[in-house]
Parts: C-alpha cells; structure tokens; sequence
C-alpha cells in the first residue's frame, strides 16, 4: 500500500514517512524504559556514538573557533570593538554553532555508523533471529543505540563549545593581542544561563532527532548490500535538513 | 481428556488450507501439513517454493491470508504479541545462515537467550552454556568471535543457542546447505541425537532429498504452493508422480522446467532492435 501510494503523490508519501516515523518513535520510547534497566549496553553506546566521535568533534571545534576569531576580529575591529570579540564567539558557539555543527557531524561519523551497524543486523538475519528467540530487537537494539545518541549528543556539544571558544581566544589573545582580562571578562558577564540552556535544548532535540532517523532507516533498510548503503545515505540526508529546519524553529522559538 | 484432544496435541504444528501470497505473487495456495510429536519431518522442494516463508507463518512472523495455523494446540491468529513471544519460548530456530549476533563472542551468543528470559546465576549459566557447546562439540571455541568461525561451525553455535531453552520443537532452516561433507555429516548425526535424546520435534527444511531420507520420519514435498506428495521416505521414492520423480531423481527438466517461461526462442533471435 506504501508503495503504491508512494507512486501516487510525493507529499502523500512524506507524511506517511512521517506518521512512521513518528510510531517508530513512539515504539521505541515505551521500550527506553525497560532499556535503561541495563545501564552497560547504554554506556557501551554513549561510548560507540560519543567517545568514537569524540576527536573529529574536537579537531572541527578547535578550528571553527579559530576561524570565528579571525572572522569576528576583522569585523569588530571595524567598529573599533575588538574587545567583544569573546562574547560574540562564546555566543556564537554556545546558541548556534556548536549545537548545529556537532549535529551534523554527529549524523555523518555515529548515525551512519548507526544505520549501516543495524542495517546489517538485518541483512544478516540478526534481528529475526532475535524474534525468533522472543527478545524484541527494538528493545534489545535500536532502544540503547538510540538512548546512546541522545545522551552524547549533549556532552559532544559541550566539549565542541569549549573547544571552539579556546580556540577564538587563540586567535583573539594570543595572535591579535587583545588582553586576556577583557577577552574573558567580558565574555563571562555577557553570556548567561539562558544562552546556555539554549544550546543544551537545541543539542538534545538534534540529538533525539539525528539517532531516530539513523536507527529508524537502519531498522527498515532493505536487507541487501543496496540497501544498508541507501539507508545509510538518507540518515545524513535526511538528518542535515532536519537539524537545519529545527534549529530555527528552535532559535525562532527563544528570540 | 477426550479422544479428540488427545490426538490433536498429538500434532505439535498443524497447518490447515494456508494461502499466502504478495500482490503479484500467490505463495501457498492451499497448503495442509502437520507434524507429529517426537518426529523429524522434513519439508523439501525446489528453491523458490516458499519453504523459508512456511517457517515464518509456522513461527508467527507473518500472517496468512487465508486458513488457520496451530502450534501446540494454539490458534495463531488468536494469540497477541506476549502470547507469541511466549509460545516462541518453546521452538528452537536454527537459521541458514547461523545469525550469530556478531558483536557477541560465542560464549555470549548461546548464552543470550538465556540472559533475556531467566535470571540464572552467573556459575548456572556457564554450566549450561558450556554443556550445550559440549553437545555441539565446540566447548573450546567458547571464546572466539563469530567471524572467527567456518559455516559449519556457525551452524553448530547456532545450533547450541536453540536449544540453550530446551526447546519442545526445533526448525531447521536449510541446515545443510554449503557445508563440507564432514560438517554436513556432523550436522546430519547432531539433528538426529537431539531428537531421541532431547526428544526434540524437529523440523528440517532441506532439499537434500539423500540426507533427508536417511534421517526423516516423514517427508513433504512442496511444489507451486501446494503439498506434491507426503509420506515416509520410501513411499516417495515409489512414487509414480512425475514432479515427485523429478524431485527425487534430480532430473533437470521434467514437470519442474529447466526454462524459465519465455517467448519463443527463434522469434526473439529474429527480432530486430
């Protein structure tokens, strides 16, 4: 019926991907639940989504952050502003760029990572083998590798988030000699608990979204080499519109 | 307990009048089989047949269509998803493949089931893991990761992981296919001695008709759907059917076409493109 529909109209199809998205969510919160009885698989995921994302994140954050600080430096100097330099790179980084960027490259090294792993359980009779033994694979797969990547994701945007800030004030301080003391002051005064609530929201719902379309299409992919590789292909796809789409929902929301 | 009842949970599985089909397709049109406590029935027929989809209606994974499924003397149809899961408890499943969860050494993937539905003490579980491995041999393999196996190994770890639950009845899904004769051998005599040790009803899909008669009670042939012909091993090879000879002999051509169906040979040579 799905493809017959799929044929008919594409915004039919959409909402119906939607709507299955949606259950599929759903499904999968009931079984988080009992999934969090067993904290060592969660940990185990938070290690495979988190800790393995954990150097790329770092190396684009230090960059970013540098890159702020040459960008912001040239146009703050403009205005003969360049002492603010730290608070717009703090802001920048905490409401906007570290939650968007970790994201997107969260949804290119753990949700393909993600999709491809459960794709291929699937191909490979993995998780019909566990229906058959009457465990359900929703809850004894896809719930931890979700619950994993949701909690990362959070703590990926906060090393991001630090990491990009210092490397603005490499820029900032140490090449264009703007005095410690004011790049840090004002940046503590400036940035307040809201800003930073907003990017901890922003980083968990791009985290509850980036792990649900990576398990989601990993859960439904073909059982075929073409298909994990098409799975994995729509999670960035899809994952890189979404988080773009949210995030101004999201910053349109806190304005 | 009456008569009746006593004889119907004389069959474990009992399959009336199935059809099952996709939109394009029909799989099973009419399809009545049943399989005995205690027995080895083997399901054979050409690839292509719907042997794998019948263990999926068997076990409740899909739904047919059409006709009512009973599996220990419980309708199918009527029962939900606990109910199933439940059922699902007492039959072993052993895949073509093996389906070893990959990120799981060999120790772990026999020991899985066992983790998901009882809470045994850790010193149990070993004893009954190393015990199942011991009955398939493999003991020593306890610690290797499953892309450290051959096939019929896999097999063999499969095999210990179904009947880690001690199972009422096991399915064989193709157990012989791409093994060596060796491991073929091994895998032949394992169904065998789980069956009268264990007492284990089991179901082998195979179209290793030489192997099947050795060790099969009872035998169906599935053609188009359909049971061709059933009985003991020798009655099929008496068999006067056709497609039941063709099957048995391993002729290519006969009732089963060696052509797949298309348009006339010479016709299509002389069309010009």
């Amino acid at each position: 019926m799905a493809s017959g529909a799929m044929r008919a109209s594409p915004i039919r199809a959409g909402l119906i991907k939607l709507g299955d998205v949606t259950l599929f969510l759903l499904r999968v919160l009931g079984q988080c639940v009992p999934a969090l009885g067993r904290p060592k698989m969660i940990i185990e995921q938070i290690y495979n989504a988190g800790g393995r994302s954990l150097i790329i994140i770092m190396l684009c954050g230090l960059f970013l952050g540098m890159v702020l600080g040459l960008q912001g430096y040239d146009l703050l100097s403009r205005f003969g502003s360049e002492s603010a330099l730290g608070v717009a790179a703090a802001l920048g980084m905490i409401k906007e760029l570290g939650p968007v960027l970790t994201a997107l490259l969260f949804a290119g090294r753990a949700g393909t990572a993600l999709a491809s792993e459960i794709g291929l359980m699937g191909a490979t009779d993995q998780l019909t083998a566990m229906e058959m033994m009457a465990v359900d694979p929703v809850r004894h797969v896809v719930a931890p590798r979700f619950l994993g990547g949701v909690i990362a994701m959070p703590l990926l945007t906060a090393i991001f988030d630090c990491i990009g800030i210092y490397g603005a004030q490499l820029v900032g301080v140490a090449m264009m000699r703007i005095p410690a003391g004011t790049f840090w002051s004002q940046t503590e005064s400036a940035v307040g608990l809201s800003d930073i609530n907003e990017g901890v929201i922003k980083s968990l719902v791009f985290g509850v979204a980036c792990s649900l379309l990576a398990v989601y299409e990993g859960y439904h992919a073909e059982p075929t080499a073409e298909g994990v590789g098409l799975a994995t292909t729509r999670t960035v796809v899809s994952s890189a519109v979404l988080i773009l789409m949210l995030d101004y929902i999201l910053t349109a929301a806190f304005l | 307990m009456s008569e009746t009842g006593h004889a119907e949970l004389d069959w474990l599985i009992d399959v009336k009048d199935v059809a099952y089909g996709f939109a394009e397709r029909s799989i099973f049109s009419d399809l009545t089989l049943r399989v005995r406590r205690g027995s080895i029935t083997a399901i054979m027929g050409p690839s292509g047949t719907g042997k794998t989809t019948l263990l999926r209606l068997v076990m409740g994974q899909i739904q047919p269509q059409r006709g009512r499924i009973h599996v220990f003397g419980e309708d199918l149809a009527a029962l939900n998803r606990s109910q199933l899961f439940g059922l699902r408890q007492r039959i072993g499943m052993l895949f073509q493949s093996g389906a070893l969860l990959t990120g799981l050494s060999v120790f772990e993937n026999v020991a899985f089931p066992v983790r998901e539905h009882a809470r045994l003490p850790e010193p149990v579980l070993r004893e009954l893991v190393l015990m199942k491995l011991q009955a398939v041999g493999l003991r020593g393999a306890a610690d290797l990761m499953p892309a450290e196996l051959s096939g019929g190994m896999a097999r063999r770890v499969a095999l210990a992981r179904a009947i880690v639950m001690d199972p009422e009845v096991l399915i064989y899904d193709e157990p012989l296919v791409g093994l060596d004769p060796i491991s073929k051998g091994v895998i032949v005599r394992l169904i065998q001695s789980l069956n009268r040790s264990l007492h284990i009803t089991s179901i082998v899909v195979s179209h290793d008709v030489q192997e099947m008669s050795h060790i099969a009670n009872y035998s169906y042939l599935l053609v188009d759907g359909k049971v061709a012909a059933e009985g003991i091993p020798t009655d099929l090879n008496a068999s006067d059917s056709k497609i039941v000879q063709q099957f048995m002999s391993g002729a290519p051509d006969g009732p089963v076409a060696f052509n797949y169906p298309a348009p006339d040979y010479y016709e299509q040579l002389l069309e010009r493109h």
